[in-house]
Parts: structure tokens; C-alpha cells; sequence
């Protein structure tokens, strides 16, 4: 194990460079608004992955973040007239506010309950954005303008809009990757392999799994906000149960518990959805649905985690 | 007489109705407890597979001319069977694992099988008939109830508490129980526990069809009427603790009762007061009210 | 007579040697439709696949008709009413496929959000699902039609009429978001303006799936007539409890947002002497029969008003196209604007300024079952409700593009 860990480590470097070479120029090649779509719900996915990849937290509520960030962030843009920036800063303090509220009152609970419990506060997040006049209820929260970036760069340019999409793509990507990989990282995945032994060795679990949900949440709120900006809108369907149930699919489909996984399965994910509606129509939920079973059934570790371990084969002979 | 304001004959009502819903809520929820309790799955197909009874139901009646009664027992025989043949071939396979897994598979076979219905029948739904027998209704003075809503109840009751007494009280049940509690020592003492699985498990769709033929003729059949009963399902047996029989039935009635006291004083929020109810059962009791720590 | 015959002649014979130029002006060629709608969810049986359907009907009606030498394409996509979806699908088509007009957009978050993204790219967003009235007031734009319904004009015929006809106490049964308080908020002042009173209204969470609670409730306020804010599922679960608990006949149900796919699915026992307003009724003349007789045969449905509005906009749409001899989207609007509307979903339609296509509307009561002769055959027409009443005056119009 050990040895192909290593194996990991020297090739990593050279992905993430030719990844981040790819995403530069891809908006050149891939159509721009698909490409901030797939890093917006990627990070989104990145970041629930951090919880139930390298915690063990199964959250069923991860939609309540994407969406309070992303509606604060529309309200502060469209309503207060702050910058695109400041509006990303505040959705991302809005969903880490909520997390930690989250965090405290499902943190002690673990399994099947701690699922069930921020599903329950997350359908209470739908119920007040529902009820609150100033989202917009079910015609969406409409018509935020992309503005320009430090008063400076104008958004309404995709090629700009993405770059900045990009950009915080990889710093949330960075900040999650060095989560998993700094001491804090170590002790998570020490709980989420032996929680008693962890507490034996004198960890304050509870800390831990606090500060993870909530860099998860501000995370997945950050991708909200970056949403919003994109579409120019924030609707219900991002704090409904089925954007909870999707991240879920994306970060299995794509590999949990690996690092790139998540960005891959959003890809999928977010390209069958698109791509698939105009060629099978009403058939997408049952494909959809397909898609989850043959995952389940065939390939657990998804489509990296599957890749990492035909390397790993490679690499022991 | 008022009682805050509302009068009381719209309370009793109220109460009567919530009581009718709860019915709903403890059959669906006790067919989980079930599936939970021994399978360690938590059935995120239990929607659609109570959409599913009412279907077949609607479809027999409407193709082949089979009644209402008799659909009572087929629509779940036939559902129960496709549950039994989705544990024998998929299911089975997951039991080592986490439950992630067999919630994730489950979560798909539902959008299967609402993608498929809802492509041969459309989104809008079919009406089912009142059987002739039950009709009408009777006024009970402070509301008129049809006869077939006081049916819902009588019929869900005798299957839960007939389940319940199997489960607790008779030899397959103790067995079920073993099985859960210690498996090899059950398949020591010559009893097959994968069939005593399958079994359960299609036991536990067959309830969700049941409930499923009962809210036919009250309900449009609809091809996603499971989709968001689901969610309040699973709180249901969240809060009255995972795996828990006796925990399901009686949360089940319980919280029917207290969503009818919702809809009369603040009727925007009965949707969400069970999830309410939810996180606060489950900060003072982490095992839900009558599950075992 | 002659002088307007001369003029007719020479406006033809303009636009023809007008249009043997502008034909470089669509661009490459060719005229690309899309139909946005959804396939696959709520409202797949009242648009959908019969909406693409109807869009398919009229680009062949046209090319019959008027033997453009321009290709027209259809491209179609489910939204899953999701705005982000359709959003994303809308800007695309756009800045992509060279898509001119994105169509049908039912459910009024997707609308709302290909609106702007039709304006930013200027093109044309052609509605006939969406029911909402900010479409056309405080959201509306210059390159938005709204082309069937608005929850105005349901509200005001149904309302109106019922309390004409002496359904003078109301009580609303009401979904509790934007819409459905809306639709409300709509009638009330109807039934109020009419001489009638409302006596409360309960808000239901949306979706629900039990009606007995609220029913109940609005069965202990005494009032004639129960107005149902509300749609699709949760429109026809309420009736079919209604009459489970006696409810009706002794009150009235008033849907206020009810198509004719909900009565197909109810049946005639449970909504029978409903009445309901319509843009658009199949069985209505021979015109709407021939046609309507078409759809039939490939969609084995009868076409709700939906789907007729949506042949009705396509072909109001290429028949413009032809006319300005150009698919830019301002010079379309103007043609689409200042020709009148004559099929047979519409006699003498009108768009007006804030994008409002105004026609005729149907006040139609629900026939009882042993009424009914043959399939399909569901309402009594009782009342035709000319254009200038069914729709929201522009005196009242929150529009920006309403000069007053």
C-alpha cells in the first residue's frame, strides 16, 4: 500500500498541472456555461466529499447550503449592489453560519441518524426560503447581474465569468486537498476508521467533525454563490431533498473518498442531464436511475476510484 | 364550545383526520421499521413501490375487471414478488456493506419505476372508484365521515397490529428476530435465514402496496404520489426509532395526529412539523422514542 | 373597397420585393425553433411531448402554406423545471446552435430565467405554458410573449362568472407560494368587485397530497363556492376528496387554474358542473375540431390549451419571420405586434406591448357524465369572454414598457 501511495504522490503533481493546463484553455473548446456548470456542482461535490469521503459524515442536507449561499449571494449582488466578490464572500459566510448550526445540533449523532437529522433541517431551510418573500418562492430569485469583478473586470463576458468560476474552483479545490492532506485531515480519517480509538487517544472528536462540516458547508456554499453568479438566479430546486440525493450520486459515481472523483461524477452528472434531455426526454429519471443501481451494483468505487485501483494493480506487478 | 379560537366539532374533525393519515404513515413506516430492522436496508423504494400497489390495482380493475377486493390481496402479492426478485438479485449483495449502499441502490429503483409508470400513464393521474360497499358516509354529528376513510383506519390497524403480533408473538417471528440478532446461530439451528430475508423484505413491499391500494380510491393513482410521502415516512420511523415495530405503528398515528392539529392552527407549516419533531426527538432521544441506544 | 384592395396589393407586392433582399438576413439560412419544456415532471401531460408535437404541426402547416425559402429546425429539450437546467439549455441554443426563439417554457421560475437570458442575446421567448402575471408586468421584456393564459385571466372569467351567477361567499383553498397567493389574492378582488364576500382562505403546503384538513375547514366557513388556488395534483386531489366528503354538491368548487388534462384524469363524476375558464377548448368549432382532430391521431390526447397555443405562437412566429423577411428579434417582435392573430386557436389576437397576447377566453362549465356523448367530450361552453375583459387592462400593467 504504502509503496503505491507513493506512486500517487509523484503522479499527482503532474495531473493536477495538466488538469489546471486543460481548464485554462478549455472554455475555448467546451461551450463555457456547460464548463461553470460542471466546476460550480464539482465543487459542490468536492466538498460534501470531504465530509462523507474523508469523515465518514453521511449529510443528506448538503442542498440547504448550496442554496442559502446561493440566495444570499443573489440578494447581496442584485438587492445591496455589492460586487460579484463580496456577494461570494457573504453567500459563503451565510452557508458556513448555517453549517455550523447544522454541525452542532447533528454532530453527536452518527450513521443513519446524523443523515436523517440534517435532512430534517434542511427541509426546514426549504421551508423558510419557501415562505420568505424575498426569495421569490417558486419563481426563483431572478435577474441577479453578473456585475464586474473589483468594480473592475466585467462579468457579462463568459470567458471572463469563467476564468473567475476557474479560479474559485481551484481554490476551494486547494483548500479541500490540503484539509485532507495536513495532520487535521490525518486525525478525520483516524475517527472515520476507529472513532473510540481516536477519543482514546485524547482527540476532541466532536471538534474535528465540527470543522469539518463546516469547511464542507462554506465550501458547498461557496459553489452556490459561484452558481448564482453563472445562472443569474437561484431557485428552489437548489435547496430541494433531490439536489441533497444528487450530490450524493455525483461523488459516488465519480470515485468517494478519492480527490478527483467528485469532479468527475459532477461532469457525468451534469452532462447526462443536459445532453440527455434533448435526445431521450422523458426517459432521463429512468437513466438516471439506471445509473445508480449499475454503480451500486458494479463498480463501488466509482469511476476513479475504479481507475486508481487498475493502477494500483499495475503498479504491484 | 372553542378551543383557541377553533371550534371544537372542527377539532374532533381535525383529529379524526389526522388519525386517517396516521394510518398511512404507520403502515408505510412499519413495512421500513421491517425491512430495516432485519435487512439493515433502509428502503428508499418504499414510495415508489406504494405507488406501484395502487397502479397494479387501478390496472387490474381497469384491464381486467378485477375488483376493488380482490386487488386488496393481489396488488401486494404481485409487488411484494418484484421485491422479492430485486432482494434476490441485488439486494443480497449489499448486506455486508454500508448502508449508504442499499439506500443508493433503493433511491434508484424508485426513479426507475417512476420514470417508467409515468411514461406509459402520464403525470396526471388516474382516478380509482370507491368500492360500492363503502360508499357514502355516516354523520357523525360533529363531521361527516365516509364510510370508506373509517375503512382506512380498521384496515390499517388490523394489519399493523396483526404484523406486530407476528413478529412478537408467534415462531416465524422469533425466528425473524433471531435472525436479525445473530444469523449464523439461527442457520445453525437449520433454519434458511437468506429466505427468511427475501421473505421480509417482500413482506415489507407488500405493505407499502398495500397502503397503496388503500389510498387508491381516496388519492389520484399518480405516478410520483410516493416521491414526497417518502421523506415523512422516514421520519416517521426515524422518530420512533429505527427498526422499532411497535416504535413505527405509533409514531405513525401519532404524528397523523399532530399534523391534523397543524393544519388548523398554522396549516403553512404541516408539512415541515414533523421534521421539527425530528430534530427535537432526536437531540433528547438519539435513538428515537422507542428505539434501543 | 378598391382603394383598400389597391393598397393590400401594393403592400404585398412590397413586402415580396422586400423580402427577395431580407432573405440574407436570416441568419444562415435558416429559422431554428426550440421547444423548451417539460418532458418529464409536473406538467409533461398539459405541455411535453404534445407541445413538441404541435411545434412540429405548425413548422409543416407552414411550409405548406407559405413555401418559405428558408429551412426551418425544431430542437426540443425537457427543462425537469429546473431554471438552472433550462437556463443553461436556453443559452446554448442561443449562443451556440443559432437557435432564434425558445417556446412553451412551462412552470414560471424557467420562464422567468430564459426571459433574461432571451433578452441578454436578443431573441425571441415565446410562452404558452407559464402562468404567472410577472411575465408581463414587473418581469416582462420587448422579446417575451406571453401567449395562452396568465393565472389573470383564469382567476377573473372563473371568479367573475361563478359570483354572477350567485355564488356570492367564498373560501379559498390555497397553495402556499407565489402563485398560488397570487391566484388569490387575483379572485378575491373579483369576487369583491362582484358584490361577493370572502370569508377566509386556508394556505396548504405545495405540494400536498390529504385535502381533508383543509377541505374540512373550508367546509366549517359556510361558504357557497370553495376557489381552489392551486394546480395540477394538487387541484384534483382536492375535488376528488370534496366529493368523498359530501362536500359537493352542497358547496361549489371553482378551479381556478385547471386544464382539461385534469378533468381527463378526474373524470366527469368528480368534476362534473365545475366550471373552469380555458383559452382553448377542442370541441369548441370545426376549426379547433379539424385540428385539434390532427393531434389526436398522432398524440392519442386531446390538446389541452397549451398545446393549441403552442402551434398558434409557432406559426404567428414563422409567418412573421417570412413577413419581416428577417429572424432579428426586434424586427420580428414589431411584425408579430401589429398583425392580428386568425387561427383557429385565436380570432383576432393581439400582442401588446408588455408581451400580453390578448384573445378570447372560454367560460366553461363541466358536463355531468350521462351529458357527455363522446370521448373527450367535457364541457358546455356558457360563455365567451371577449379580449379586451379576460386579460389585465393595461391601465393596470406594473410593466416598465406600458407608456402611461
Amino acid at each position: 500500500m504504502k509503496n503505491n501511495d507513493s506512486v500517487f504522490t509523484r503522479i499527482m503533481p503532474f495531473l493536477f498541472g495538466l488538469l489546471f493546463l486543460i481548464g485554462l484553455v478549455a472554455p475555448f473548446a467546451v461551450y463555457p456555461t456547460f464548463l461553470m456548470k460542471i466546476l460550480c456542482f464539482g465543487l459542490f461535490a468536492c466538498a460534501f466529499n470531504l465530509l462523507l469521503g474523508f469523515a465518514g459524515l453521511l449529510s443528506f442536507g448538503h442542498a440547504a447550503f448550496l442554496g442559502t449561499a446561493g440566495y444570499v449571494c443573489g440578494m447581496l449582488v442584485r438587492d445591496v449592489g455589492v460586487t460579484p466578490e463580496i456577494g461570494l464572500i457573504g453567500g459563503t459566510v451565510a452557508a458556513g453560519l448555517l453549517g455550523w448550526l447544522f454541525g452542532v445540533l447533528a454532530i453527536r449523532r452518527t450513521g443513519i441518524y446524523f443523515a436523517m437529522i440534517t435532512l430534517a433541517l434542511a427541509q426546514m431551510v426549504y421551508f423558510v426560503v419557501l415562505q420568505v418573500r424575498a426569495t421569490g418562492g417558486e419563481d426563483g430569485f431572478q435577474g441577479v447581474p453578473r456585475g464586474n469583478l473589483f468594480g473592475l473586470i466585467d462579468l457579462s463576458n463568459n470567458i471572463s465569468m469563467y476564468y473567475l468560476v476557474f479560479a474559485v474552483f481551484c481554490i476551494g479545490f486547494f483548500i479541500i486537498y490540503r484539509t485532507v492532506h495536513s495532520p487535521f485531515g490525518q486525525i478525520l480519517k483516524a475517527i472515520r476508521e476507529n472513532e473510540p480509538r481516536a477519543i482514546s487517544l485524547g482527540y476532541d472528536v466532536t471538534k474535528f467533525k465540527l470543522m469539518a462540516f463546516i469547511i464542507s458547508a462554506s465550501l458547498a456554499g461557496l459553489a452556490g454563490a459561484t452558481k448564482t453568479l453563472v445562472f443569474q438566479l437561484a431557485s428552489l430546486t437548489d435547496v430541494h431533498w433531490h439536489t441533497s440525493g444528487e450530490v450524493v450520486l455525483m461523488t459516488l459515481l465519480g470515485g468517494l473518498g478519492t480527490i478527483l472523483g467528485p469532479l468527475v461524477g459532477a461532469g457525468t452528472v451534469v452532462s447526462l442531464q443536459t445532453e440527455l434531455a434533448d435526445i431521450v426526454g422523458s426517459w432521463v429519471t429512468v437513466i438516471m436511475g439506471s445509473i445508480f443501481v449499475i454503480c451500486v451494483m458494479l463498480f463501488r468505487r466509482g469511476i476513479v476510484g475504479e481507475i486508481q485501483a487498475l493502477i494500483q494493480r499495475a503498479g504491484i506487478r | 364550545m372553542e378551543i383557541f379560537g377553533v371550534p371544537s366539532a372542527l377539532l374532533g374533525s381535525q383529529l379524526l383526520v389526522g388519525l386517517i393519515n396516521g394510518s398511512f404513515y404507520a403502515i408505510l413506516s412499519l413495512g421500513l421499521a421491517i425491512i430495516f430492522g432485519l435487512l439493515n436496508i433502509i428502503n428508499f423504494a418504499h414510495g415508489a413501490q406504494y405507488m406501484m400497489g395502487a397502479f397494479v390495482a387501478w390496472i387490474a380493475l381497469t384491464k381486467f375487471g378485477i375488483n376493488y377486493w380482490v386487488a386488496l390481496l393481489v396488488a401486494p402479492i404481485v409487488v411484494g414478488a418484484l421485491g422479492v426478485l430485486l432482494e434476490r438479485t441485488m439486494l443480497r449483495k449489499l448486506y455486508k456493506l454500508d448502508h449508504l449502499y442499499g439506500l443508493l441502490l433503493t433511491f434508484g429503483l424508485a426513479l426507475i419505476f417512476e420514470g417508467v409508470f409515468r411514461d406509459q400513464y402520464g403525470i396526471s393521474g388516474q382516478s380509482y372508484p370507491v368500492p360500492e360497499l363503502l360508499e357514502g358516509g355516516v354523520n357523525l354529528g360533529f363531521m361527516y365521515l365516509p364510510i370508506y376513510r373509517g375503512w382506512i383506519v380498521i384496515a390499517a390497524l388490523a394489519v399493523c397490529f396483526g404484523t406486530w403480533f407476528m413478529i412478537e408473538k408467534t415462531k416465524l417471528g422469533a425466528y425473524l428476530r433471531a435472525g436479525t440478532e445473530n444469523p449464523q446461530m439461527v442457520q445453525a439451528l437449520g433454519i434458511n435465514v437468506p429466505l427468511l430475508i427475501t421473505f421480509t423484505y417482500g413482506y415489507g413491499v407488500a405493505l407499502a402496496a398495500f397502503a397503496g391500494v388503500l389510498a387508491a380510491p381516496v388519492y389520484q393513482v399518480n405516478p410520483l404520489m410516493g416521491s414526497n410521502l417518502i421523506i415523512v415516512v422516514f421520519a416517521v420511523v426515524v422518530i420512533g426509532g429505527m427498526g422499532s415495530i411497535m416504535g413505527a405503528i405509533l409514531t405513525g398515528l401519532g404524528l397523523g395526529l399532530i399534523e391534523g392539529l397543524t393544519r388548523v392552527f398554522y396549516p403553512e407549516g404541516s408539512a415541515v412539523v414533523v421534521f421539527i419533531i425530528m430534530v427535537i426527538v432526536l437531540l433528547v432521544r438519539p435513538a428515537g422514542l422507542f428505539g434501543k441506544a | 373597397m378598391h382603394m383598400k384592395k389597391l393598397t393590400t396589393l401594393a403592400c404585398a407586392a412590397a413586402i415580396a420585393s422586400l423580402s427577395g433582399v431580407a432573405n440574407a438576413q436570416i441568419s444562415d439560412g435558416m429559422v431554428k425553433i426550440g421547444v423548451l419544456t417539460d418532458l418529464s415532471g409536473t406538467y409533461s401531460d398539459l405541455a411535453g411531448s404534445g407541445a413538441v408535437l404541435a411545434t412540429q404541426m405548425a413548422i409543416d402547416d407552414f411550409i405548406a402554406e407559405a413555401k418559405p425559402n428558408f429551412k426551418i429546425e425544431m430542437v426540443s429539450a425537457d427543462h425537469q423545471n429546473k431554471a438552472d437546467i433550462a437556463s443553461t439549455k436556453a443559452r446554448e441554443w442561443f449562443e451556440r446552435e443559432g437557435v432564434d426563439t425558445a417556446t412553451e417554457l412551462v412552470t414560471t421560475s424557467v420562464a422567468l430565467a430564459v426571459m433574461k437570458v432571451a433578452k441578454e442575446k436578443n431573441r425571441i421567448a415565446l410562452m404558452s405554458g407559464p402562468a404567472s402575471t410577472p411575465i408581463t408586468n414587473e418581469q416582462c421584456n420587448d422579446v417575451s410573449v406571453h401567449y395562452t393564459y396568465d393565472t389573470y385571466s383564469l382567476a377573473n372569467g372563473t371568479a367573475k362568472a361563478v359570483t354572477k351567477q350567485g355564488g356570492k361567499t367564498w373560501f379559498f383553498l390555497t397553495a402556499d407560494y407565489a402563485f398560488g397567493q397570487a391566484l388569490e389574492k387575483d379572485s378575491s378582488a373579483v369576487v369583491v368587485a362582484n358584490g361577493g364576500k370572502v370569508l377566509g382562505s386556508v394556505r396548504h403546503p405545495f405540494p400536498a397530497s390529504d385535502f381533508s384538513s383543509f377541505l374540512l375547514q373550508a367546509q366549517a366557513s359556510g361558504a357557497q363556492i370553495i376557489g381552489l388556488a392551486n394546480a395540477g395534483a394538487d387541484t384534483t386531489n382536492a375535488i376528488k376528496q370534496a366529493a368523498e366528503f359530501g362536500i359537493t354538491p352542497k358547496q361549489s368548487l371553482a378551479g381556478l387554474l385547471m386544464f382539461i388534462t385534469d378533468v381527463h384524469s378526474l373524470g366527469l363524476k368528480s368534476t362534473q358542473t365545475m366550471y373552469l375558464t380555458t383559452g382553448f377548448y377542442w370541441d369548441l368549432n370545426d376549426a379547433t375540431r379539424a385540428w385539434s382532430k390532427r393531434y389526436f391521431d398522432k398524440q392519442k390526447r386531446m390538446p389541452s390549451m397549451v398545446q393549441a397555443g403552442q402551434y398558434s405562437s409557432v406559426l404567428h412566429y414563422l409567418r412573421a419571420v417570412k413577413a419581416a423577411g428577417t429572424d432579428e428579434a426586434g424586427k420580428v417582435m414589431a411584425q408579430m405586434k401589429k398583425t392580428p392573430i386568425n387561427d383557429f386557436f385565436a380570432k383576432n389576437g393581439q400582442i401588446r406591448e408588455d408581451g400580453r397576447m390578448i384573445h378570447d377566453m372560454y367560460l366553461v362549465q363541466v358536463k355531468k357524465p350521462e351529458e357527455s356523448k363522446y370521448p373527450w367530450d367535457y364541457y358546455h361552453v356558457r360563455q365567451t369572454i371577449p379580449a379586451a375583459e379576460a386579460f389585465q387592462p393595461l391601465s393596470e400593467s406594473r410593466c416598465s414598457l406600458v407608456k402611461k
